[in-house]
C-alpha cells in the first residue's frame, strides 16, 4: 500500500511536535524514520495509527484521502502500529490475545482461529504456543504476536516503534528477516528507530526527523556521518574547557553488572574522582537510568563491587549510600523529588535531620530565608512547590541535596529549562564540584550539555556501556555514532 | 441426625448461597472491566427492602425482584458516573454508599417492618426432583436458586469463552491494548458496572422475598453480606466457579453454626455465628497462598518432584486482579 503525508502539523501547547511534514513511502519500501528523542517521531506515527489527529495535514492510502479517528479505523483501512511496549494483555494466553479484537461470532471457533494461527506463522517460521500465557513470553515473542495479529486483521501498512529494544540478537535477524519477506510481499514498513546500525542493515530509505522537523532523506549507501549530523543538527565544540584537578577516588565500581527484564548492562569498571563531572550519554532507554540508579544504592547490582570514598557499600540500602555522601536527583521534579501541596520552608524541613520531636518552624523560617537567597529561588518560604517554574523547582532540589555531598548522581539536571536556569544550574553544580569535591555524575540526552560540561563521558547503547572517554578529545561525529550504536567494535 | 435433615439442609445452603452468588458475579464482572464498586452492602439491603416493599404492594413477585435489580443499577450508575466520567476516587464513592444505602433502606423501609408478605414458591424440576438424594438437594429450589446456578455457567462462559468475554478482560487488564483493539472502553465499563449493579441489587430481594423472606429493618441479618460478596470476589480470583464456590463453603459453614450448636452447649452461640466469617478467610487464604514470596521460599527448599506437584497445585489457583482495577481511562 503506498502511503503519503502531506503538510501534518501537529502541536502540544508551545511545542510544534510535527511541522509540516511531507513523506511518500511506497508499496513494498521499508522506510526508516530515524531522529532523537522527542523529534517528532512517535507524534508522526500516531497520527497515522489514529492515535491522535493532526491538526493540519492530510493522509493518503493508495491515493485515496482518508481520515483516520481511531486505531480500530487504522486498522480497518490496513495501518497497523507494533508499540514499543507491546500493546498485549500479559495474563490472557497467545491465542486469547489473538482473538481479542477480531471480527466474527460471539463464540470463536477456537479450532479454526487455531489453524489458521499455525499456517501464518509458519510462513515466519515463528514457533509460538497458542497456549501459552503472554507474561511468559520474551519481548521478542511478544511482537512476532502482534505481528502475526496485525497481518491476520489485514494489516497492509506495518509500523514498528523501536521493535529493537528488549529483544535478543537472534530474534532482531528473525524479525528483520520477517520484515523483508513482509516487503517483498508488497507490505508497505515503517521502522522507527534511533539506532543507525539497525537502519543501515534493513531500510530501503530514511527519512530523518529534528525538532518536529523532516530534515532530511537518504537511501542506501548511507553516509553514516551525514546521518549523525541531520540527527543533531550541527553541534557546536565549546574550546577552552578549564582543565580539572580529580582528587580521590569517589566512587569505584568493579565489575559491576546490572540487570532488569530488558537489558543486562555490564560488567562496569569506573573510577570517579572528586571535582570530576562524568556525563553519561546515549538514547533513553541504554541502559544509562539503570546505571545511575545502582550508583544512588536504588538498585541492587547482580554481581560486582561498588565502593564509596574507600567503604564497600555493596548490596547496601539506599540509607547507606546517603550516609555516606552520595546523593540522587530524579528527573521528574514533581513525581520524585518534590512533594506537591507543601511549601519550600516544609520542604528544608523535610530534608534536614532535626533534633527533637517538635518542629522549630522560626529556624526552619530563617533556613528557608536564606536558601533561597543563595540559590537565588524566585519563590517564598510558604510558596507551595508547584507553584514554581521549572527552573526554580530545579534550583529548590539543589538547594535541598545534603551539604557535603562526596558524590552527586544526576538525572536530566536542566530538562525543560531555560538557556538562563541552564547556565545558573551548572554554575551552581560546578561550585558544588570546585568548592566541596563532589564528584557528579549526569544522564542528559542533550549532546551539547554533555560535550560542554562534563570532563569524561560513559556512552550507553542497548545496555552496552563505554569505557570513560575523555571529553576534550572526543568529537561530536564520534559521540553521535557511538550513542547510535556504531564504531563499538574499537573497545 | 437423619438423612432427610442433612439433605434438606443442604438444601438450604444451596438456596442460602443464591444470593451471594448474585452479588459476587455481579461484582466479578464489574471488577473485570476495570471498576471497583464498594457499595455492594448498602445497595443489597436498599435493594431488600425496596424489593419486598414493591412486592408486598402491588403483590407481583416479578416486580419485586425487577425494583431490587433497578435499585442496583442506578446506585452502580452513580459509581460509574463519578469514577468513570468524572475520574473520582472509585474507592471513596463506593464505600460512602455503602454506607448511605444502609442507612437509607431502615429508614424508608420502616412503615413495611415486620409485615407479612408474598415468597417466592418453591418449583421443583419434575423428574429431576425425584431423583435420589440429588433430587432433593438441588431440584427442589425455587426459581432464582435455579437462575444462580444457570448464572454461574453463563458468567464463566462470557468471560472466558466469548469474545467479547475477551475484551471484557482486556479492558480491565490494559485498556491501551482494548482500545487498540477497536473496545470503546469506557462504554464498556458503564455497561458492565450497571448490568454488575443489577446483579448485586438481585441479591436484595433474593433475601426478602426467598431466604430471609420479609424486612425486619436493623435485625434481618443482611448487614454485612456485601462485604463478604466483595471479599469473595477478590479470593475467588475474578473467576465466577470461584467464587461460587467461596458461597457455597460460606453458606455451608454458616449452616454447620446453626446445627452443630445444640451439640455443643459449651461454646457460645455467638461464636458458632461468628465463625463463619473468619473460616472464610483462612479458607481462602490458603487457597490464593501461592502469591507470596515466602511460600516460593520454602518451595525451592523441597525435593524437585514434591516441588513441582505443589506448584502446579497452587499455579492453578493463583490469580492476580485485573491490572487496571480502579484506574481511570484516558485516550490520548
Amino acid at each position: 500500500m503506498n502511503v503519503e503525508l502531506i503538510g501534518i502539523c501537529k502541536t502540544f501547547g508551545p511545542v510544534k511536535a510535527n511541522d509540516n511534514i511531507h513523506l511518500r513511502i511506497p508499496s513494498g519500501t521499508i522506510q526508516g524514520i530515524l531522529g532523537e528523542n522527542g523529534a517528532g517521531k512517535s507524534t508522526l506515527m500516531k497520527v497515522l495509527s489514529g492515535f491522535i489527529q493532526a491538526d493540519q495535514g492530510v493522509i493518503l492510502l493508495d491515493g485515496k484521502e482518508v481520515r483516520i479517528h481511531s486505531p480500530a479505523d487504522a486498522i480497518h483501512y490496513g495501518v497497523g502500529m507494533l508499540h514499543q511496549d507491546p500493546l498485549d494483555f500479559p495474563p490472557m494466553k497467545v491465542i486469547e490475545n489473538f482473538i481479542a479484537g477480531s471480527p466474527g461470532k460471539i463464540v470463536p471457533n477456537s479450532k479454526e482461529v487455531i489453524a489458521r494461527f499455525y499456517e501464518l506463522q509458519q510462513q515466519f517460521d515463528f514457533a509460538l504456543d497458542p497456549q501459552a500465557h503472554v507474561d511468559r513470553l520474551t519481548v521478542g515473542e511478544r511482537q512476532q504476536l502482534e505481528i502475526l495479529r496485525l497481518l491476520w486483521l489485514g494489516a497492509q501498512v506495518l509500523i514498528l516503534d523501536e521493535p529493537t529494544t528488549g529483544i535478543s540478537s537472534l530474534q532482531k535477524i528473525k524479525l528483520f528477516e520477517t520484515l523483508r519477506k513482509l516487503a517483498a510481499q508488497g507490505k508497505t514498513i515503517i521502522f522507527v528507530s534511533h539506532k543507525l546500525e539497525d537502519v543501515e542493515q534493513l531500510c530501503h530509505r530514511v527519512a530523518v526527523l529534528r525538532r518536529g522537523q523532516l530534515v532530511g532523506e537518504a537511501t542506501p549507501p548511507y553516509q553514516m556521518d551525514d546521518l549523525v549530523q541531520m540527527m543533531f543538527g550541527k553541534v557546536v565544540s565549546f574550546g577552552g574547557r578549564e582543565s580539572y584537578k580529580p582528587g580521590e577516588i569517589a566512587l569505584e565500581l568493579k565489575g559491576v553488572s546490572i540487570e532488569d527484564y530488558r537489558m543486562r548492562i555490564g560488567p562496569v569498571n569506573l573510577q570517579a574522582r572528586k571535582r570530576e563531572v562524568i556525563g553519561l550519554a546515549g538514547m533513553e532507554g541504554s541502559g544509562q537510568l539503570l546505571f545511575l540508579r545502582a550508583c544512588a544504592g536504588l538498585i541492587r547490582p547482580t554481581a560486582g563491587r561498588m565502593v564509596v570514598n574507600g567503604k564497600d557499600l555493596t548490596g547496601k540500602s539506599y540509607h547507606a549510600f546517603l550516609k555516606n555522601g552520595v546523593v540522587y536527583m530524579p528527573a521528574s521534579r514533581m513525581e520524585e523529588g518534590l512533594v506537591p501541596g507543601c511549601s519550600l520552608m516544609e520542604h528544608f524541613v523535610l530534608a534536614r535531620d532535626q533534633a527533637g520531636f517538635f518542629v522549630d518552624w522560626d529556624g526552619a523560617k530563617k533556613t528557608a530565608r536564606d536558601q533561597i537567597a543563595a540559590y537565588n529561588i524566585h519563590g517564598r518560604p510558604d510558596s507551595t512547590v508547584e507553584s514554581l517554574s521549572g527552573g526554580n523547582q530545579q534550583r529548590a532540589l539543589l538547594a535541598l541535596m545534603r551539604t557535603p555531598a562526596s558524590l552527586i548522581l544526576m538525572e536530566h539536571p536542566t530538562r525543560g529549562l531555560d538557556i538562563e536556569s541552564t547556565l545558573y544550574i551548572w554554575s551552581l553544580l560546578k561550585g558544588r564540584c570546585s568548592d566541596q569535591d563532589s564528584a557528579i555524575l549526569f544522564i542528559s540526552s542533550d549532546l551539547d550539555e554533555i560535550l560542554q560540561y562534563s570532563d569524561r563521558i560513559l556512552v550507553f547503547f542497548a545496555g552496552r556501556v563505554s569505557p570513560a572517554l575523555d571529553a576534550a578529545s572526543i568529537s561530536v561525529d564520534q559521540l553521535g555514532q557511538l550513542i547510535g550504536g556504531r564504531g563499538w567494535d574499537a573497545f | 441426625m437423619s438423612l432427610e435433615t442433612i439433605l434438606t439442609g443442604l438444601a438450604g445452603v444451596l438456596a442460602a448461597a443464591a444470593p451471594v452468588i448474585f452479588a459476587a458475579i455481579g461484582e466479578t464482572l464489574t471488577e473485570r472491566s476495570g471498576v471497583i464498586n464498594l457499595s455492594a452492602n448498602g445497595k443489597i439491603l436498599l435493594a431488600a427492602m425496596a424489593g419486598f416493599a414493591v412486592a408486598v404492594s402491588t403483590n407481583n413477585l416479578l416486580l419485586g425482584c425487577l425494583a431490587g435489580m433497578l435499585i442496583g443499577s442506578l446506585v452502580a450508575a452513580v459509581v460509574a458516573f463519578s469514577s468513570i466520567t468524572l475520574r473520582q476516587s472509585q474507592v471513596a464513592v463506593g464505600f460512602v454508599l455503602a454506607l448511605m444505602c444502609r442507612d437509607l433502606s431502615y429508614f424508608l423501609g420502616n412503615p413495611y417492618m415486620g409485615l407479612s408478605g408474598p415468597r417466592i414458591p418453591s418449583l421443583p424440576i419434575p423428574v429431576l426432583s425425584d431423583l435420589p438424594v440429588i433430587g432433593v438437594i438441588f431440584f427442589r429450589q425455587d426459581i432464582l436458586t435455579y437462575l444462580s446456578y444457570v448464572l454461574i455457567f453463563a458468567a464463566w462462559v462470557w468471560i472466558f469463552k466469548t469474545r467479547p468475554g475477551l475484551m471484557l478482560q482486556g479492558v480491565g487488564e490494559k485498556p491501551a491494548a482494548a482500545f487498540v483493539r477497536g473496545a470503546n472502553v469506557n462504554r464498556m465499563r458503564y455497561i458492565y458496572t450497571l448490568v454488575g449493579g443489577a446483579l448485586i441489587g438481585l441479591a436484595g430481594p433474593t433475601y426478602s422475598l426467598s431466604v430471609k423472606a420479609g424486612w425486619k429493618g436493623t435485625i434481618s441479618g443482611l448487614d454485612g453480606i456485601g462485604w463478604i460478596a466483595l471479599a469473595i470476589t477478590i479470593f475467588g480470583g475474578w473467576n465466577p466457579l470461584r467464587a461460587a464456590f467461596g458461597a457455597y463453603l460460606f453458606a455451608l459453614l454458616q449452616w454447620l453454626g446453626l446445627v452443630l450448636q445444640p451439640s455443643l452447649p459449651d461454646i457460645p452461640s455467638q461464636v458458632l455465628q461468628v465463625a463463619p466469617f473468619p473460616l472464610m478467610i483462612l479458607t481462602l487464604l490458603l487457597v490464593n497462598i501461592g502469591n507470596t514470596e515466602w511460600v516460593e521460599r520454602v518451595l525451592a527448599s523441597l525435593p524437585e518432584g514434591v516441588r513441582h506437584a505443589i506448584a502446579r497445585l497452587i499455579r492453578s489457583l493463583r490469580a492476580s486482579p485485573p491490572a487496571a482495577l480502579g484506574t481511570p481511562f484516558e485516550q490520548e
